[in-house]
């Protein structure tokens, strides 16, 4: 019906914002005027849309409908669907993600709600052998067009068992899509995709970016706009070295490239946008350009997206690398609660800083053990 | 047991309550008097599958005052936790349990700290009546030293293990099984002591509660699985999660016990009579009908999905404390101004904690690596940059 729309960022320049061409030819004159939305207001304008477009698409999830959402990315949807496409759930994911996984074996287009990814272990059978494998394991005959939504990682002081990032867990399964926007270009194109594509998808957001604001152009804003799936974009251009991160990482990675420029330093920022798949010929044509690597994540470092993005590099790249590579991951301990504590378990700039000076060798390589 | 009815509250006063009226010379021995005196519940019990306990509960003035004094502390604590919420001394998940204690006072009381409890999230007060101390609260809910997880917690994740109390858990219905395991292993021990798993109406329709309470029964665990019936799961109402919001007859083939969560004394008759099934006749259930005045937690204003006026009526209907109070003053076993003394030293307790708790020390960095494993055979163990932050797991 609508189809995905490609992608075609700009040359040079390094623009934020890419340039869309409309599929549906299109007299409307849009204003240059840039306005700014919160990745919520992203989220729930992408949902509303969607909706709107298919009657086949349908939310459930704890707190959806009635409550406005727990963060408030399904504000007004229930007044605007009833009761029939908002479905306000029991506190039971293996229930209800089962059910949701049924209902698109089924042929309709549901979307589940995670309150916190961390809840979707409950569920996480579901996800994969009832929906990841079901196209293979009946040779094409029982698609699962289903999108499973929420907040991932950590967020401020929620100790524990809620903290938790499951990128490299989901971006490991075969038959699985992963995304994971930073932008409310991201949010609004991403989901808008995730929805429309014929697979399941695990899309990751995040809680502490869900009040930030972003710029977004009017191609954005228009219900047609889509972003694809697996490839990743380049944030900001650079040619000393490569910085790839996700989620609210991208922020992080950002402000520390704009403290490597004014040490001499120019860092390349990639959001990956995808886990899975994962754009690895931006990252290795980026990283044959700077020749050096510098990957960065929320989740644990063991068997990471940064260990993946890591070996791809050194199998595709290794005679461009001028220095090893570089992996900033959270801390390899549960999460604690305690404020020092946490800033210690979670990625600051000044890692990412650090470990680019490193990576250009601008520093006093390996500290002692702590 | 003898049971006498209350014809007239005076008629229970004994030789050693009559009242000294110049009694400022004399200091009435109420906190150490264990006179027995039997007390009607609010609410007959409702029973499923099995045989209610008598509505008369025996009690003493002395537990009644301590009734009073530890809900109101308990009270005192939780609202002072919201102010330290507000002015951001408490980060990430706070979830408040006024007006729910007499959940957790009437358990205490029918039970010993050899049993066992195991709760979800909104576990200070849970904490506190198992032995925990207001500084070890107030300290863990600011992430420091003192606090009874040493600050890595946090206010879903206390334990005291030394009596009994098992935490503290953040993702709904996990604690019900793990609570069936506590008792697997009691029975195992052949300690003739038993567990109290403790979760919410939202939690009640979590498979993994049928899926661990067919295993206690099947093995006979001695397991009782505790509803605590405020219903609301967060936003939703009970009718609107369950097509049964009769939680004590879930059990099917488990017998349960509908109780007044408000009353401390039905609340304790019910966990003794609980207790004696279990370690006989394996699991039961116990829905406890009791309220939250806060809303979920401290970022749900718990009105969007209540009106004011009802959270007020159970106020001024049911309140624990109050309940309390009256019963105290009806049997003359305090007067009203010594009532309002203990809330004063009481609130003063509280403060003080908070002070103390104040000047505890945020936990070493170190803190970061320890406590992983019991055993880290040497491990390397990183930071978030791992050549510039490492340790060794001991």
């Amino acid at each position: 019906m609508w189809g995905i729309i490609r992608q075609k960022v700009a040359a040079g320049g390094g623009s934020p914002v890419a340039r869309i061409r409309p599929v549906v030819s299109n007299l409307r004159n849009y204003s240059s005027a840039v306005k700014q939305m919160m990745v919520r207001e992203a989220l729930n304008s992408a949902l509303d849309e969607e909706m709107s477009a298919d009657p086949k698409v349908f939310l459930m999830g704890e707190e959806v409908g009635e409550y406005q959402g727990a963060y408030k990315i399904s504000k007004g949807l229930l007044e605007k669907y009833g009761p029939e496409r908002v479905l306000d759930t029991p506190i039971t994911e293996a229930g209800f993600t089962g059910i949701g996984v049924g209902a698109a074996y089924y042929g309709l287009k549901p979307v589940v709600e995670f309150m916190t990814f961390n809840f979707s272990m409950q569920a996480i059978d579901h996800i994969i052998n009832s929906a990841a494998k079901s196209n293979y394991m009946s040779s094409g005959q029982i698609s699962v067009p289903i999108v499973f939504r929420g907040p991932n990682g950590a967020a401020a002081g929620v100790g524990a068992q809620h903290s938790h990032c499951y990128a490299a867990w989901y971006a490991s399964v075969p038959g699985l899509k992963v995304l994971s926007p930073y932008s409310s270009e991201d949010a609004r194109g991403l989901l808008k995709a995730a929805i429309r594509d014929p697979d399941p998808v695990v899309f990751l957001e995040n809680e502490l970016l869900y009040g930030e604001s972003f710029p977004v152009s009017a191609e954005v804003l228009d219900s047609s706009f889509c972003l694809p799936i697996g490839k990743a974009k380049i944030e900001r251009e650079g040619k000393d070295v490569t910085i790839t991160a996700f989620s609210k990482i991208v922020g992080l990675s950002l402000k520390a490239a704009e403290i490597l420029a004014k040490e001499g330093i120019s860092a390349e920022v990639i959001n990956l946008r995808s886990i899975r798949p994962l754009d690895r010929s931006t990252i290795n044509a980026s990283v044959r350009k700077t020749n050096r690597l510098v990957t960065v994540e929320e989740g644990f470092p063991q068997h990471g997206v940064g260990a993946e993005i890591c070996a791809s590099v050194i199998e595709e790249s290794f005679g461009y690398l001028d220095a090893p590579v570089e992996r900033i991951a959270g801390a390899d301990v549960p999460m604690p609660y305690a404020a020092n504590l946490e800033r210690m378990a979670v990625p600051q700039v000044e890692d990412i800083v650090r470990a680019a000076k490193r990576a250009c060798y601008r520093s006093v390589p390996m500290a002692a053990a702590a | 047991m003898a049971l006498s009815k209350l014809s007239s509250p005076s008629s229970l006063s004994t030789n050693i309550l009559k009242p000294l009226t110049n009694s400022f010379l004399l200091h009435r021995p109420i906190s150490t008097d264990t006179t027995p005196l039997t007390i009607e519940t609010s609410v007959p019990f409702t029973s499923h599958q099995c045989e209610a306990p008598s509505r008369s509960v025996e009690t003493t003035p002395k537990e009644l005052l301590s009734f009073f004094r530890q809900m109101a502390t308990m009270r005192r604590m939780e609202i002072a936790a919201d102010s330290l919420y507000k002015a951001k001394l408490v980060r990430g998940f706070c979830h408040l349990y006024d007006g729910q204690e007499a959940v957790a006072i009437g358990m205490e009381a029918g039970i010993t700290k050899k049993d066992s409890i195991i709760t979800a999230y909104r576990d200070h007060c849970t904490f506190l009546g198992r032995g925990g101390t207001l500084l070890e609260v107030f300290s863990e809910l600011m992430g420091r030293k003192d606090g009874c997880s040493h600050g890595k917690g946090g206010s879903m994740h206390f334990y005291k293990k030394d009596s009994g109390f098992y935490g503290g858990h953040g993702i709904v219905g996990a604690q019900i099984p793990l609570g069936c395991g506590l008792a697997f292993a009691q029975k195992y021990s052949k300690d003739e002591t038993v567990t109290f798993a403790l979760y919410g109406d939202g939690a009640a329709n979590q498979g993994q509660l049928f899926e661990a309470l067919n295993i206690a029964a099947l093995w006979d665990l001695p397991a009782i699985l505790v509803c605590e019936n405020n219903h609301y799961g967060m936003g939703t109402a009970e009718w609107r999660a369950a097509k049964s919001p009769s939680y004590y007859k879930r059990g099917d083939y488990v017998p349960g016990l509908k109780v007044d969560g408000m009353d401390a004394l039905a609340v304790k008759q019910a966990c003794k009579f609980a207790k004696e099934h279990a370690l006989k006749n394996g699991p039961m259930i116990l829905e406890m009908d009791t309220y939250r005045y806060h809303g979920h937690s401290m970022s749900d204003p718990g009105s969007t999905y209540r009106t004011r006026d009802e959270i007020s009526g159970v106020r001024q209907e049911r309140d624990p404390i109050e309940r309390i109070r009256k019963l105290i003053l009806a049997h003359d076993l305090a007067t009203e101004k010594e009532l309002k003394d203990i809330e004063k030293e009481v609130r003063k307790e509280v403060d003080d904690a908070i002070a103390k708790a104040k000047e505890s020390p945020m936990p070493e960095p170190s803190e970061l690596f320890t406590n992983v494993y019991v055993k880290g055979y040497g491990v390397e163990v990183f930071g978030a940059d791992r050549k510039e932050v490492r340790g060794v797991l001991p």
